[in-house]
């Protein structure tokens, strides 16, 4: 009877990973797409607040982006809300030099459409907004996107 | 005898691209950025000539204080009622005298139509929070926009924001101005 018995292996099987790569180079350019390169490092914290009437910013080259907010590192730098352009904190007076290099980095025929995005906190008061806004009307920045997510707005959510 | 090509070992092919996918997932940020589009009003000459003042029935006026309170028309306002209150306003289906006046206006596309001559003023107070100013313009904008696909199911039958021909968007546009001014900055107090 034994003769009949086949020769059973003991290892396990190897599974194949050929196509692991192919997997894995299809999760790389599925995030290549999607998303986007991260352009400075946050000192600010910006969590936006909620809105309904929102628009998509397109053409990210044209944008620029002013973020106002409490520090990061409160301990180092207070608790007052402070602006950053670049990788670095600013006060209102480097908003029209900003806004001029950001200018000089675009074409003639595409400065009308620079738009100026104001990433701000919700806590923050109007006061430091108002400086920027009134900054950006001197140096003809007219365009101004209020970064929100989208969802019901402060006061109707209950 | 042909000769065979010796097989490239490809294990690690799978390593390399997980490196290369971990770093596009440290260096890049997925957020897709959303906002509310405004058009600041342009710097003021000095010089320039006092604008002629809005007639008082024209001018819908939105304060909000430093404790984020509204003040709607002189009275206290509630955000959940500043949405209907400015449609109203805008609309002013009744011909009230003490609402904004119309006038007629040929526009493409729509023929003659009033427009209505109304202006919200939003003002805010240093005071008030980035989130309540945030709240008050998107209910003001929601106003107009849901005025818009009221006349947008009109005239053209689908809702603003799926209207594809571009004289269409402006038609609207120009019956259904977004006229939301905002003030001089002042301390409003509270």
């Amino acid at each position: 009877m034994s003769r009949f018995k086949k020769e059973v292996s003991k290892k396990t099987p190897k599974i194949n990973t050929a196509s692991l790569p192919d997997i894995i180079f299809m999760l790389l350019f599925f995030f290549m797409v999607t998303t986007v390169m991260r352009e400075t490092t946050l000192y600010v914290r910006t969590s936006l607040p909620a809105a309904t009437e929102i628009q998509q910013l397109e053409r990210r080259s044209l944008v620029s982006f002013i973020y106002i907010g409490e520090p990061l590192q409160s301990q180092v730098f207070g608790t007052e809300p402070r602006i950053q352009l670049y990788d670095s904190f600013a006060s209102v007076d480097d908003i029209a030099s900003f806004i001029e290099s950001e200018r000089q980095a675009t074409s003639e025929a595409e400065r009308p459409l620079m738009t100026t995005s104001l990433k701000v906190d919700r806590d923050t008061k109007m006061g430091i907004v108002t400086d920027v806004k009134q900054e950006l009307r001197l140096v003809n920045a007219l365009r101004v996107n209020y970064s929100t997510l989208r969802g019901e707005v402060a006061g109707m959510r209950d | 005898m042909a000769r065979m090509t010796p097989e490239i070992n490809a294990g690690s092919m799978a390593d390399i691209a997980f490196l290369l996918l971990i770093f596009f997932l440290v260096t890049t940020t997925m957020d897709v950025d959303t906002g509310i589009n405004r058009m600041l009003p342009p710097p003021i000459d000095p010089d320039a000539p006092e604008p002629p003042p809005v007639r008082e029935r024209n001018v819908f006026v939105v304060l909000v204080d430093a404790q984020d309170r509204l003040l709607v028309e002189g009275e206290p306002g509630n955000i959940e009622t500043l949405r209907e209150r400015a449609k109203e306003f805008l609309l002013n289906e009744e011909n009230d005298p003490n609402m904004p006046a119309k006038e007629e206006r040929y526009i493409e596309l729509l023929g003659d139509v009033e427009v209505s001559r109304g202006i919200i003023s939003l003002q805010n107070d240093r005071g008030t929070s980035y989130e309540m100013y945030i709240a008050v313009q998107n209910e003001l904008a929601a106003a107009v926009r849901e005025i818009r696909d009221r006349v947008s199911r009109d005239y053209f039958g689908r809702a603003f924001r799926d209207l594809t021909i571009e004289d269409q968007v402006n038609a609207v546009r120009q019956k259904v101005p977004m006229a939301i001014s905002e003030a001089e900055p002042k301390d409003v107090g509270g």
